[in-house]
């Protein structure tokens, strides 16, 4: 969406201003748990975009351990029927 | 950042949760004599893995460059196992992406003296398809990856949880 906006503010070509990239950074920075106490503060971009990657290894980690988990839990358990209750319960929250 | 929309069937949660739970079927049907013996075990787990990634790649489709990558990904590297010798498709592959990618060149003249162009490359190895993104698409496209992530995580962790009881 920011690259489409992009095309239609700049005429000739298509750079990208320093504002889109406040505006992504910021709202990268949103996602970030550990960035979002400190919303009024003035994070450095580095900074963000470091803490960006560290959330990002963790979820990597946190998705290899669930798959692990998975991998043990499924050798014992044998129904079928579980599935629609798993489905309604985890939608429902 | 919860989804408002618990049981929209067409949320990204519903989408991937669906496909993943069947992936997790189809992984149990296929019970070895021992399936509890930490070869069988790893060999769930790197299947179970590859259909989380698979399933959140797929609910996401080509709409956006990091998952139109991890499905290149992934198709790539199950042709590989038929057949070892296709493995060099990857240049294909990332010129192929580059197309689709919204400004379609790689411009590093922004980033230069304004101090982040080492985590910027760091974070372009994380998201998929990260290389050849400019600037401006690595941050959108990271924040969609991250929610994506938060996600996966969420519903893994929801279907552990159901079958550790």
């Amino acid at each position: 969406m920011s690259g489409r906006r992009s095309r239609s503010k700049q005429s000739s070509v298509s750079s990208i201003t320093d504002d889109q990239i406040a505006d992504l950074v910021s709202k990268l920075q949103h996602l970030i748990p550990e960035l979002r106490r400190r919303r009024f503060d003035k994070v450095s971009t580095s900074k963000v975009l470091q803490e960006t990657c560290n959330y990002i290894r963790s979820l990597h980690r946190e998705v290899e351990d669930l798959s692990d988990r998975l991998s043990q839990l499924l050798a014992s358990t044998d129904s079928d029927s579980d599935q629609a209750a798993i489905i309604r319960s985890l939608l429902m929250q | 950042m919860n989804n408002p929309h618990h049981l929209n069937p067409t949320s990204l949660k519903s989408r991937f949760t669906t496909r993943f739970l069947r992936a997790l079927t189809k992984i149990r049907a296929q019970k070895p004599i021992s399936s509890s013996s930490p070869t069988e075990i790893f060999r769930r787990y790197r299947r179970i893995k590859v259909a989380a990634d698979k399933s959140m790649a797929y609910s996401v489709r080509s709409r956006r460059i990091w998952s139109r990558a991890m499905l290149w990904k992934l198709r790539s590297r199950s042709y590989r196992r038929q057949d070892p010798c296709s493995g060099r498709r990857s240049g294909k592959t990332n010129q192929a992406i580059m197309k689709k990618s919204s400004n379609g060149n790689i411009t590093r003249r922004r980033e230069d003296g304004v101090g982040f162009v080492e985590e910027a490359d760091e974070l372009r190895q994380l998201v998929p398809g990260g290389e050849t993104m400019n600037l401006c698409n690595l941050l959108d496209e990271t924040a969609h990856y991250i929610k994506c992530l938060t996600t996966q995580v969420q519903v893994m962790k929801k279907i552990a949880d159901f079958y550790s009881f």
